[in-house]
């Protein structure tokens, strides 16, 4: 009954807790910058705002483009499901792994991309191709990560993952580093956050996800631009839930137990939060050929931790 | 006649114009023009403007070689002159305009497409001397042709997603390398030569400052210098020490803020708040000093409406102080940087021998070897007595544009306080007597020369005023900037030239 409940309310606390994270985002970059910056809760306003707002479709669009927000949307939302927040005891959780997780979000991408192109712009195509040129060394990598934290854990579920980990069967470990190295450079690169892309940009001709969402307006951009901040939220409860997991509660767990679960969880992703908006700060968008190296190099890290894996097990 | 002659020499040959200051015009006819461009062939000579006045055709050239300035003009047979294109590939977009405004063609030129008449206009060659030439319809405008396989083509523009100003690009790629640039211009066209047409000079003084906002004093200070010429109105000594302080505030606003505005499109924001707020303080101490942020209207034929006191002195001067610290600290900060080096060193290379041709100035020309500059040559006063540098680049990418902006700001840092160390006193204004005359002026913004070239009535009247924006020969250069660059890198190469739209567009 408790695994219910908690599912149910961990669905509808991503979905929330979503935009006050972009938020955060945003007003520490604006702080970093000596700006006053929006309030954190000004992604709501934004939302509430697209919602109000009449939906121009263009004439060439055909029934794709008005489905691909709503397939978007659940797409990343069921992904956010997957991934435990503050408790490991959800309806859900043995229902999907890391690589359902995956998949979800790939769909998203697919639609996303084939919503770019179906209205044919040249902006739209430009940004799907440059989308399609980044996942096919993004989804790699992060399959990689993944694999890689699977065979340390024996497990390829987050909640069992997590428990593991919290087990202590596991000290400070080689792979463990490589693989969340890994983990943040395809977080970046699949958030289209800067140096790979710059989410709140208005030329048109460097955008890669903005691109392809650019013909959308009203309620369909609402839904795509809530997707891009639930996945936000999950790349960062991916990172802090399997990498840094302490505090989340277990099956049984008492209400106290919950609430320092829930506690722990915001405070662990709005210091990501943080940390990605001072880092965003640092440094320049780098030119569009380079997001090969760069997530290149997260695939090679990835690679190494399964490597270093069996080369410590044969130690 | 080929061969080693002086721009003096060559057109001495036509009739000299009375009453043309401060430089001479000569008229040419038809065969001398012919010769004209022969010589153009084998002469270091730049060509400076290009513009129509009724039935004739005026060319103003720089000799490379003796720093003499002189106006060609031709009076045309059936609104018919020889092109100077196939010399001067500049005057390809001028001769177009001029088609477009006077009717007159330009015999020989390659691209004989129409430039600021979009179809949309109510008739044809507005300023013609016989018009009513029903205008053509609006047709779709032939672009340069591309063939290729796998070409494939980006329009982007005239509205873009950013609140700039209206202008059409049309990439055409091969994946995300782009093979050729056509920009297409005129979006923001408000025919302010048809409006000058009849103006007293006040009025004239003020439309001049609202050619390209940016640049309005240099504006204002070119109409006014153009209208003194006219006149032969010789002014008190402050009159040009105050203009010349305004200039360089201007140029400081402007260059400070291209600096965050490039580097912002390369996603780093952080300098882009940084030079928002330098400009800032700028804009407000001109608001304390002379009574208006962007410094409009203060600079009017025969004198200028504001003084510098006392309090605003020591106001520039603490703001000088301020910003040479912190353009510094800025440049620094961009030094190092190596995201930022990595988006800017290599990108948008413009040729040296490109910008010769084309004569491009300000920081375009200066990034890439070409050290003109309309305050040295041919100069005008208080320059002659003020010591400063031109920093000049030979590398032409992104970043030696950067550098020539953040020197430039150096510069002009340091003018501004020889100017308010060494400002001589005397009467702020002068009257302009009321008589006829042509006058030209040349005068450096903050994007390079402006040219305004002037004809007055004898009552005193504007007949006919041609202002020639430096972009007119910056924004060609982009095209060629672009080619061999990825489609991502435009808006970087394009914020580093910062080209003006509303000044060509007239």
């Amino acid at each position: 009954m408790m695994a219910f409940l908690f599912g149910i309310f961990h669905t509808w606390l991503v979905l929330v807790a979503a935009p006050l994270i972009t938020g955060i985002v945003r007003l520490t970059k604006a702080r970093l910058q000596g700006r006053q910056g929006a309030s954190p809760l000004q992604p709501y306003r934004d939302l509430w705002r697209l919602l109000q707002k009449e939906s121009v479709i263009a004439e060439t669009a055909s029934w794709l483009f008005r489905i691909a927000p709503y397939l978007v949307f659940v797409a990343v939302w069921l992904a956010a499901t997957i991934m435990p927040t503050f408790t490991t005891d959800m309806i859900l959780t043995p229902a999907a792994d890391l690589i359902a997780l995956v998949a979800l979000l790939g769909t998203a991408r697919f639609f996303t991309a084939l919503a770019g192109l179906d209205a044919g712009t040249a902006f739209g195509g430009l940004g799907s191709s440059r989308e399609m040129f980044v996942a096919s060394i993004g989804e790699p990598a992060m399959l990689m990560v993944i694999f890689s934290l699977s065979l340390l854990t024996h497990t390829t579920s987050p909640a069992n993952m997590i428990a593991y980990v919290l087990s202590g069967h596991i000290g400070i470990e080689v792979s463990a580093g490589l693989a969340l190295a890994s983990m943040v450079m395809v977080a970046i690169a699949e958030n289209g956050r800067i140096p790979i892309d710059n989410p709140t940009t208005h030329l048109e001709l460097t955008m890669i996800h903005e691109a392809m969402v650019l013909e959308y307006s009203g309620r369909h951009l609402a839904l795509l631009e809530a997707a891009a901040m639930v996945r936000l939220l999950l790349f960062m409860t991916i990172i802090s839930s399997l990498f840094f997991p302490w505090g989340i509660a277990f099956v049984d767990a008492g209400p106290g137990e919950v609430l320092l679960g829930l506690l722990a969880w915001f405070a662990k992703v709005s210091v990501l939060a943080m940390v990605l908006g001072f880092c965003e700060s640092l440094v320049a968008k780098m030119r569009v050929f380079q997001i090969a190296d760069f997530l290149g190099g997260a695939l090679l890290l990835a690679l190494l931790a399964t490597i270093f894996l069996y080369v410590s097990e044969a130690v | 006649m080929l061969g080693n002659t002086t721009l003096f020499e060559f057109l001495g040959s036509g009739r000299l114009v009375a009453g043309h200051r401060p430089w001479p015009r000569y008229l040419l006819d038809e065969r001398a023009w012919r010769e004209l461009i022969n010589q153009l062939a084998v002469s270091d000579w730049t060509l400076l403007g290009l513009w129509a006045d009724g039935s004739e055709v005026h060319a103003a050239f720089r000799d490379e070689d003796t720093a003499d300035i002189a106006v060609a003009s031709l009076a045309t047979q059936d609104r018919r002159f020889p092109s100077l294109a196939g010399v001067r590939p500049s005057a390809i977009r001028l001769e177009r305009a001029i088609h477009d405004l006077f009717g007159l063609f330009a015999d020989g030129s390659a691209d004989t497409r129409p430039w600021l008449d979009h179809g949309r206009w109510p008739i044809s060659a507005p300023l013609a001397i016989v018009r009513g030439i029903p205008s053509r319809a609006p047709v779709v405008y032939p672009f340069l042709p591309v063939e290729g396989e796998s070409l494939h083509q980006i329009p982007v523009g005239p509205v873009h997603a950013g609140v700039i100003e209206p202008g059409h690009f049309r990439f055409t790629c091969a994946g995300e390398t782009v093979v050729r640039l056509e920009e297409r211009l005129g979006y923001a066209h408000k025919g302010i030569e048809g409006l000058m047409a009849g103006k007293t000079l006040a009025e004239g003084a003020r439309l001049a400052g609202r050619i390209s906002g940016d640049s309005t004093v240099a504006y204002a200070i070119a109409f006014a210098r153009a209208a003194e010429a006219a006149t032969a109105t010789e002014l008190p000594p402050r009159i040009h020490w105050v203009r010349a302080l305004l200039a360089e505030l201007e140029r400081v606003a402007n260059h400070i803020l291209d600096l965050g505005a490039i580097c912002n499109d390369a996603a780093f924001s952080f300098m882009l708040a940084q030079s928002t707020v330098l400009r800032e303080k700028v804009l407000r101490a001109n608001e304390l000093c002379f009574g208006h942020r962007l410094l409009m209207d203060k600079v009017i034929p025969g004198g200028v409406t504001a003084d510098v006191t006392r309090e605003g002195a020591s106001i520039l001067r603490g703001l000088v102080k301020e910003l040479r610290k912190r353009v510094r600290r800025m440049g620094v900060l961009y030094d190092d940087m190596p995201s930022l080096q990595d988006r800017t060193v290599g990108t948008g290379v413009v040729q040296a021998s490109l910008a010769h041709r084309f004569g491009a100035g300000g920081f375009v020309g200066r990034a890439a070897s070409q050290g003109g500059d309309a305050r040295k040559v041919p100069g005008y006063p208080p320059y002659d007595d003020l010591d400063f540098e031109i920093p000049v680049h030979p590398e032409g990418d992104v970043n030696a544009r950067i550098w020539v902006r953040i020197e430039e700001i150096q510069a002009s840092l340091g003018l501004i306080e020889q100017i308010l160390e060494k400002m001589p006193g005397g009467p702020l204004t002068k009257p302009i007597p009321t008589r006829g005359g042509e006058g030209m002026a040349l005068v450096e913004g903050f994007r390079g020369d402006i040219l305004l070239w002037l004809r007055l009535s004898e009552v005193g009247r504007v007949v006919r005023c041609h202002p020639r924006d430096p972009s007119w020969f910056q924004w060609p250069l982009l095209e060629a900037a672009i080619e061999g660059n990825i489609v991502a890198d435009f808006p970087l190469c394009n914020k580093s030239f910062n080209c003006s739209y509303s000044g060509v567009d007239l």
